[in-house]
């Protein structure tokens, strides 16, 4: 065989692994939920294969359905709202400090090392009843009894801002750190104020830092279903609790398949339109 | 710009990043906390320092044996997604392929789906083959979900490495296999075991994916304190809270500084 042909050969043989057990495991797997979402559970729990379109019917006409999918939209934009107003000052501060920047990071990105479960958890021992904040608030005498704070949106919303600002901080420093800092020297000795050349310089050029992060704060928080489990109450289920109720508990597997279908179409409109405009370039930088 | 540091619009954003910086820990240092509590109850008030919650977990058969559970499905994730994701680096950095753009985002796929949805398809997926809820079902889906964050990782320091070695040493007459296990592996050891741990790590961690792949019996620590965590927080969870809090972190540090020592011996 020439060179020439070895070299076309080659990375093809060395993809070819990763890229066969994606195919297998994730691309095959997402069309067979696809044509799954169409069988029907009769009701002797067995699945009849066919096309049915109940399953989508009860998916996408029941309110129930819909007001949770909303509800999960809307905690996932509070909490990379939330995310985006605490990351970035914070990012900006690394990427700017005269200080040690590596230490900096990894400062911040050590709790993101921390377990999921446990970080999740440590928030009841903060806000329970017989948590940090009541027994410091009982102590200075400030309240006469216990305050209950746990098991709301909002909790659920604390929980996954300390889950997913990590990201965040990362992919905006990422874009701060990459942008030539004599640029707003250059905005200022043309008389802007340091505000001004932050506003029109610097922050034009680390928006894609922002999105990037901003796009995996509102996907990994509109995903979950663990912190709503363990920080929210009886009604602040998400969407993705809905989706192991109907696997795990109730092993309706063709409704299940709808309703996951039916989160992976929400959030990969929003990859897409994200895609589009800035490209998933960016978004590798800033997950490396 | 000696200025800008001492400014009073930088006074303000150094605050700020504190408190953000305190947000950060403060749960997680009450988690320490509160497992040196001597007292029954995991929570305030103190009542004296005590070891007995780490003893009780030493001594507590079930979170042994998921953390036999976690370790083992940590380390055959790691060594398969490294494996597979090195290869493909190698593929993407070193060699022109055509829609390398179009490459990279397949592969790192698995981040972009929810991974409820990647875990329902699979399920239902390996089901239909036959493979019912297994360790293999759950092996499997640890690795296409860890193998993204290898490749990124992997991919990043690869770009470093200079190509001249490698072609120094077949124009010294070694052949592309001891090229690559005489010059390439050994300078990309450090990116290799960054996403081993990498890999480790997220597979140590993961809840979401494993609770719908576990057979029924098996736990791993998160599912474990999980299921803990269903009756009330109790002392002995903040103490496996410490325990992991020391793994995941004191880890990943080790391992840096490992990265670090061999990347300056080998030069570069």
């Amino acid at each position: 065989m020439s060179v020439e042909a070895r070299e076309k050969r080659q990375p093809w043989i060395l993809l070819s692994p990763a890229l066969t057990a994606i195919t297998l495991l994730l691309f095959i797997p997402l069309l067979f939920i696809l044509v799954y979402s169409f069988w029907l559970r009769t009701a002797t729990g067995a699945d009849e294969v066919g096309f049915y379109l109940d399953n989508w019917r009860e998916a996408l006409t029941d309110a129930f359905y819909r007001d949770i999918l909303l509800h999960t939209l809307r905690i996932a934009a509070i909490t990379t709202l939330l995310c985006a107003v605490m990351g970035y000052p914070a990012a900006y501060f690394i990427a700017r400090s005269k200080g040690n920047k590596p230490v900096l990071l990894l400062l911040l990105m050590l709790p993101f090392w921390i377990s999921y479960i446990i970080r999740t958890m440590s928030w009841i021992n903060i806000l329970g009843v017989s948590g940090a904040l009541n027994t410091f608030l009982l102590w200075i005498g400030i309240i006469n009894e216990p305050m209950q704070m746990l098991y709301n949106e909002a909790t659920v919303i604390l929980g996954l801002v300390h889950f997913l600002l990590p990201f965040m901080v990362l992919n905006v420093f990422v874009s701060l750190d990459g942008i030539d800092e004599t640029l707003e020297d250059a905005a200022n000795s043309l008389g802007a104020t340091r505000w001004q050349s932050f506003l029109q310089v610097t922050l034009p050029l680390s928006l894609p830092g922002l999105a990037a992060g901003g796009l995996l704060c509102f996907v990994l928080g509109a995903g979950t279903y663990i912190t709503p489990l363990v920080l929210g109450g009886t009604s602040d289920a998400m969407f993705a609790n809905l989706v192991f109720e109907a696997i795990i508990t109730q092993l309706n597997w063709p409704l299940g398949s709808a309703l996951s279908l039916m989160l992976l179409a929400v959030l990969g409109v929003l990859v897409m339109i994200y895609n589009r405009y800035l490209g998933m370039a960016q978004l590798m930088k800033g997950l490396g | 710009m000696a200025e800008r540091t001492t400014s009073f619009g930088w006074h303000m954003i150094r605050g700020y990043a504190v408190l953000v910086y305190i947000f950060m820990f403060l749960p997680v240092m009450v988690v320490v906390l509160l497992s040196f509590n001597a007292s029954q109850f995991g929570s305030f008030p103190m009542t004296g320092f005590s070891f007995r919650w780490f003893i009780e977990l030493w001594e507590n058969e079930a979170i042994l044996r998921a953390f036999r559970t976690s370790v083992i499905l940590g380390l055959l994730t790691a060594a398969i997604s490294t494996t597979l994701g090195v290869l493909a680096s190698l593929a993407l950095v070193r060699y022109r392929v055509p829609g390398a753009n179009m490459i990279s985002t397949i592969l790192i796929a698995p981040i972009l789906v929810p991974e409820v949805v990647l875990a329902v398809a699979l399920l239902l997926f390996l089901n239909f083959l036959g493979v019912n809820k297994s360790f293999a079902l759950l092996l499997f889906g640890h690795v296409i979900f860890t193998l993204p964050f290898v490749i990124l990782v992997v991919q990043a320091r690869l770009i470093a490495i200079r190509r001249d070695v490698e072609e120094a040493a077949m124009s010294l007459g070694a052949s592309p296999v001891q090229t690559f296990f005489q010059v390439t592996l050994p300078l990309m050891l450090p990116a290799v075991l960054a996403g081993a741990l990498f890999a480790f790590t997220i597979s140590f961690d993961d809840i979401t994916g494993t609770l719908f792949w576990k057979p029924g019996g098996v736990e791993t620590v998160p599912t474990q304190i999980f299921a803990m965590l269903r009756n009330s927080i109790s002392p002995e969870i903040n103490a496996l809270g410490t325990v992991m809090i020391v793994m995941t972190v004191g880890l990943p540090l080790l391992g840096a500084a490992i990265a670090r020592q061999l990347s300056k011996k080998s030069g570069l």
